[in-house]
């Protein structure tokens, strides 16, 4: 009875001119190479990123200043075909240490030729992340939380049309 | 019948579903709720609650006789929106990595990872 209930899974996928192997190890061991810079969790720039090639690992950014950062805990590790991560992190771009607020990033490599690998991502359980949205719903009593998202809603629509009061 | 755009931004808008909106933000709650704390109409509260649904700014449920109306899959919503960019992101940047040839930057302190096929 759920109508246009919000799916709870991110999908993502592409293919690339590289073999099996090489397309799994460079997303595990370079991971660090190529992820956004801009969503860094440190408060300093990023010196390296490590993925501790075992179930039970980490995947740890490090500071500049040698500050650390485990924002995810490696649960599946099996080259060339599957590499499976939580995501501790929370909506808000913070390491969540509840771990019962995070959710699931599942990456499979397939062979579509000697020269051609296919890469998929699924990132899974979102809605696990829920509680602590609900969390920072319930802060709009004490002004944190929504009021932000209402003010940058704002925000743009005064940059649009909604100049009727000052 | 007007058509609303399906624009989150465009709907909020309007002052008063601002406040129907942070309203939801702090508590799920029933169109007649509403009504008796804001100075319009209830037939004014539904409409413009139909236009944040179509926005899908807020979604309701059937519980009982009532409908109660609640924004917390929006916050589902924009986080799936950012991942999607980020996902998006880290792969696109990804095929340009491992398309390079040769070793990648990150190599320089751990050579072990021998490709079968390198020849000297």
């Amino acid at each position: 009875m759920n109508q246009a209930t919000e799916p709870t899974t991110v999908n993502a996928s592409i293919e690339v001119n590289a073999p099996q192997q090489r397309a799994f190890e460079v997303f595990t061991r370079d991971f660090g190479a190529f992820k956004p810079p801009d969503h860094n969790l440190l408060a300093v720039p990023i010196a390296e990123t490590v993925v501790e090639t075992h179930a039970g690992g980490h995947i740890i950014d490090r500071g500049t200043d040698g500050s650390e950062c485990r924002w995810a805990r490696v649960l599946a590790y099996e080259p060339h075909d599957r590499f499976v991560f939580s995501w501790d992190i929370s909506p808000y771009w913070q390491v969540e240490t509840d771990l019962a607020k995070t959710s699931e990033v599942e990456v499979t490599f397939t062979a579509l030729g000697d020269d051609r690998t296919r890469v998929d991502i699924e990132h899974r359980d979102l809605d696990r992340h829920g509680d602590g949205w609900t969390g920072i719903r319930d802060g709009v009593s004490t002004g944190e939380g929504w009021p932000f998202y209402l003010d940058r809603y704002a925000d743009l629509l005064t940059a649009d049309e909604t100049r009727t009061t000052g | 019948m007007e058509t609303y755009a399906l624009d989150g931004w465009a709907a909020l808008g309007d002052p008063t579903r601002r406040t129907i909106f942070a309203r939801l933000a702090s508590a799920p709650s029933a169109v007649g709720e509403l009504a008796d704390t804001l100075p319009v109409s209830r037939p004014a509260v539904s409409q413009h609650l139909k236009i944040l649904k179509t926005a899908g700014l807020v979604t309701d449920e059937r519980a009982g006789a009532r409908r109660i109306y609640r924004v917390d899959q929006s916050g589902l919503r924009q986080m799936r929106a950012e991942l999607e960019t980020f996902w998006n992101d880290t792969l696109s940047a990804y095929k340009r990595a491992v398309e390079q040839p040769g070793p990648t930057r990150n190599e320089h302190t751990n050579p072990t990872h021998r490709q079968p096929g390198d020849n000297p």
